[in-house]
C-alpha cells in the first residue's frame, strides 16, 4: 500500500520507497513495516495514526534519522538519509530535523534557555547569536519569563513548550513530534496543538506528529494510518 | 566534532553530590596515601641533602659508605689535613674537623622505647663548617670537657637530651649545655661533643670521618689527584652534598616504592568505586543519552562527556587528598634510616612536582574507572535509549 502526495517532485519533503523494518530477536524475525511508500510535502502537517505496535513510532524514528530501515530509501530534502554514515546522519539531523517528545526529554540540570541552546552548540553561530536565537524561540513559545527555570521548576505544559523551542530554534526543515499531547491534559494540550499549528501556519514547517488521539490528528492537514506495519487508507473526511 | 557543555557534565555531579563526595571521598582516600608517601621520600631526601655544604669535602675509608663503619686513622687524618686546596679561617687556621660518629640507644619522650642516636664527636670548628647549625639554647660544649649539645629533634624526641639534663653513656655522665637547630637537616638528629672527649669515652683509635672546606672548586681535581697518589690515603673522598644525597637514598626508594605499591593496591577499590558511580550515572540518564544523541551529538562526544564526569569527579577527590595531605607539611616524624642505623627527624615535604604527579595519578583513576561506563553510553541505540527514558 503507498500513499504518496499529490504535488510536484519539488514540492515533496519526503519520498518514502519500499520502506521495511525488522527486528531480530534470538532466532526470531519480526517485521514492523513492510513495503511502505509515502510522501510528504514540504509545509505539510501530517498525523501518523494507528494502534500501539502498528509500526508509527518505527517511522517516525526512521524519517527522523534516529534508527536504520531494513531496506527501501528514505529520501527527504533531496537526501537518501538510509544511505548516510552514522555521524554523516548524526549531522543531518542536527541540522534538518526538530524532535518533540511526549516526555519533554528536557536535560533536568540545565534551564530553559541552556535546553534550547543545547541544538545550537552543534552550529557555528557565535555565543551571541545563540543567546538571540534562544530568546527568539522562547518568546515563539511565550517563556521569555521563564529563561533562568530548570525543568522541575516548569509544568509539563511549560516544558513541551520548552522542548518545542528546542525543536523550532536550528530552523529545521523538518519537525517529529512523538505523542508531545500524550502527557498532557486536554487544555495544555490543546495549548501545544495551537504552538504546533503555528509552526506550520506562520513559519511553513513540514511536521510529523505521532498520536493516539483524534483530536490531536484532526489539527493535521493529513492523517496518515498505520496497521500492522502497512499503511492503509485515509478514513474520509469528517470521519474521525 | 562539537563537545556537550561542561555546564552539563560539572551540574550532574552537583545533583548526585552525596554520591560524587562519596566516591571522590573513597579517591581522596587514596589520593591522599600517595601523596604523603611522597611527601615522606622528599622530605627525607630533602633533610639529609640539605645536610651538606656545597662547597664541603667528606672522607670516609675506602668503601665504607657509611661514617658508621669508617675508619679514618690520625695519620691519615693529618695527612689530608695537610692537603692543597683546604680553606682557611680568619686566624689562618684549615677548616677541618675531624669527627668520631659513634651510636648510642637512647629512651623515647613519648614511649620510653630506646631508638639508636648519632653521637658526633667535633669541635668549635664544627660551626664553621656547617653554617646552617645555630645554638637555639645555652652554649656551645667548652673542648676537653663532658659537655655535650643536643640537635632540636633529639632534644624534644628523647629523655636526658634537654638543656640541663645529664646523660650517661661510655661510663661518663655528659651534661647536655646547650640546643641547636639546624634548619631541619640531619644534624637535628644528632648528639655533638668535643671529639677527643668522645674518642677516648669509646676508647677509639681512629675517626670516622673527616670533613673540610675547600678554597675554592677549582682546587677538587688537583686534591683529588694527590689523595689518589698517596697510597697511605685508602679513602673515598666526596662533596658534602653527594655523600648525604646517598645516603637518604635507599631510605627514600624503599618509601616511595612501598607506598606506591599500597597505593596502587587501595586505588583498586577506588577504581572500581568510580566505575560504580558511572555505570549508575549512565543508567539513570539512559533517556538524557538518547536525547542528546537525537539531537545530533556524536557517539565520541557522549564518551567524552561521561568520562570527563569521571575526570572531573576524580579530581574533585584528587584536590580534597591533596589538600589533606598539604597539611601534613606541619607534621613533624622520625624513623631509623636503615643505611646509617640512626634516628632520623623530618618533615613531609609537599612540592610542585608532587602535586601535579598526584593529581595525574587520580585523573588515571578517574579514567580508568570512568571509560568502560562512557564507552557503554556511547555504544547505545538512540531508539533504545529513548524507549527506556
Amino acid at each position: 500500500m503507498s500513499v504518496t502526495g499529490d504535488g510536484g517532485a519539488g514540492q515533496t519533503l519526503i519520498r518514502i520507497r519500499n520502506l521495511s523494518k525488522a527486528y531480530v530477536r534470538g532466532e526470531q524475525f519480526i517485521p514492523v513495516l513492510q513495503g511502505l511508500d509515502l510522501d510528504v510535502r514540504r509545509a505539510e502537517f501530517v498525523a501518523l495514526m494507528g494502534p500501539s505496535g502498528s509500526g508509527k513510532s518505527t517511522l517516525l524514528n526512521l524519517v527522523a534519522g534516529i534508527d536504520k530501515p531494513s531496506g527501501g530509501s528514505i529520501i527527504v530534502g533531496g537526501v537518501d538519509i538510509a544511505t548516510l554514515s552514522e555521524g554523516a546522519l548524526a549531522d543531518w539531523r542536527a541540522a534538518h530535523v526538530g524532535f518533540i517528545f511526549q516526555f519533554y526529554n528536557l536535560m533536568p540540570v540545565l534551564t530553559a534557555f541552556e535546553n534550547v541552546e543545547l541544538p545550537l552548540l552543534l552550529t557555528t553561530l557565535s555565543r551571541r547569536e545563540r543567546k538571540a536565537h534562544v530568546a527568539a524561540a522562547l518568546d515563539m513559545v511565550r517563556l521569555t519569563d521563564r529563561v533562568d527555570h530548570y525543568p522541575n521548576e516548569l509544568s509539563g505544559g511549560q516544558q513541551q513548550r520548552v522542548a518545542i523551542a528546542r525543536a523550532l530554534v536550528t530552523d529545521p526543515t523538518l519537525i517529529v513530534a512523538d505523542e508531545p499531547t500524550g502527557d498532557l491534559d486536554r487544555v495544555t494540550g490543546g495549548e501545544v496543538l495551537d504552538l504546533l499549528d503555528d509552526l506550520h501556519r506562520q513559519l511553513g514547517k513540514t511536521i510529523v506528529m505521532v498520536t493516539h488521539d483524534p483530536k490531536a490528528a484532526g489539527r493535521a492537514e493529513r492523517m496518515v494510518h498505520l496497521e500492522k506495519g502497512v499503511l492503509v487508507p485515509d478514513p474520509a473526511p469528517g470521519a474521525v | 566534532m562539537k563537545a556537550i557543555p561542561l555546564s552539563y557534565i560539572a551540574r550532574n555531579l552537583w545533583v548526585r553530590r552525596v554520591t560524587t563526595l562519596l566516591t571522590a571521598g573513597g579517591m581522596a582516600l587514596v589520593v591522599f596515601v600517595f601523596a604523603t608517601v611522597l611527601m615522606m621520600s622528599e622530605g627525607i631526601r630533602a633533610t639529609l641533602v640539605a645536610t651538606g655544604q656545597a662547597d664541603n669535602m667528606l672522607v670516609l675509608r675506602k668503601g665504607a659508605g657509611a661514617e658508621i663503619n669508617s675508619g679514618v686513622s690520625r695519620g691519615q687524618a693529618a695527612i689530608i689535613e695537610s692537603l692543597p686546596g683546604i680553606a682557611t679561617d680568619g686566624n689562618g687556621q684549615r677548616l677541618v674537623s675531624k669527627e668520631p660518629v659513634v651510636l648510642n640507644n637512647l629512651p623515647k619522650r613519648s614511649n620510653g622505647k630506646p631508638s639508636n642516636v648519632t653521637l658526633r664527636g667535633t669541635s668549635p670548628l664544627a660551626l664553621a663548617l656547617r653554617p646552617q647549625v645555630r645554638l637555639i639554647e645555652g652554649r656551645m660544649f667548652r673542648p676537653g670537657t663532658s659537655e655535650i649539645v643536643t640537635g632540636r629533634s633529639i632534644a624534644n624526641g628523647f629523655i636526658g637530651t634537654g638543656l640541663g639534663e645529664t646523660l650517661r653513656f661510655a661510663q661518663r655522665d655528659w651534661i647536655v649545655v646547650g640546643v641547636f637547630d639546624s634548619g631541619r637537616t640531619g644534624f637535628d638528629s644528632e648528639i655533638w661533643g668535643d671529639a677527643e672527649q668522645m674518642m677516648a669515652a669509646f676508647r677509639r683509635s681512629a675517626y670516622s670521618t673527616i670533613v673540610f672546606r675547600l678554597a675554592d672548586q677549582g682546587a677538587l681535581p688537583a686534591l683529588l689527584a694527590a689523595i689518589d697518589a698517596d697510597p697511605r690515603l685508602q679513602i673515598d673522598a666526596k662533596p658534602e652534598i653527594q655523600f648525604y644525597a646517598e645516603q637518604s637514598e635507599a631510605l627514600a626508594t624503599f618509601i616511595r616504592y612501598l607506598g606506591l605499591f599500597l597505593s596502587l593496591i587501595f586505588s583498586i577499590g577506588a577504581i572500581v568505586g568510580a566505575m560504580i558511580t558511572m555505570f549508575a550515572a549512565v543508567a539513570q540518564r539512559i533517556g538524557e543519552i538518547g536525547t542528546l544523541r537525537a539531537l545530533g551529538f556524536r557517539r565520541t562526544a557522549v564518551l567524552i562527556a561521561f568520562l570527563a564526569e569521571s575526570l572531573l569527579l576524580s579530581l574533585v577527590g584528587g584536590l580534597i587528598g591533596l589538600a589533606a595531605a598539604a597539611s601534613m607539611q606541619s607534621v613533624d616524624i622520625s624513623t631509623t634510616n636503615f643505611q646509617t642505623f640512626s634516628e632520623l627527624a623530618f618533615q613531609f615535604k609537599f612540592t610542585a612536582r608532587i602535586a601535579v604527579q598526584t593529581l595525574a595519578f587520580a585523573l588515571f583513576m578517574g579514567f580508568v574507572g570512568g571509560f568502560i561506563p562512557a564507552w557503554r553510553a556511547a555504544r547505545m541505540k538512540i531508539v533504545d535509549c529513548l524507549r527506556e527514558a
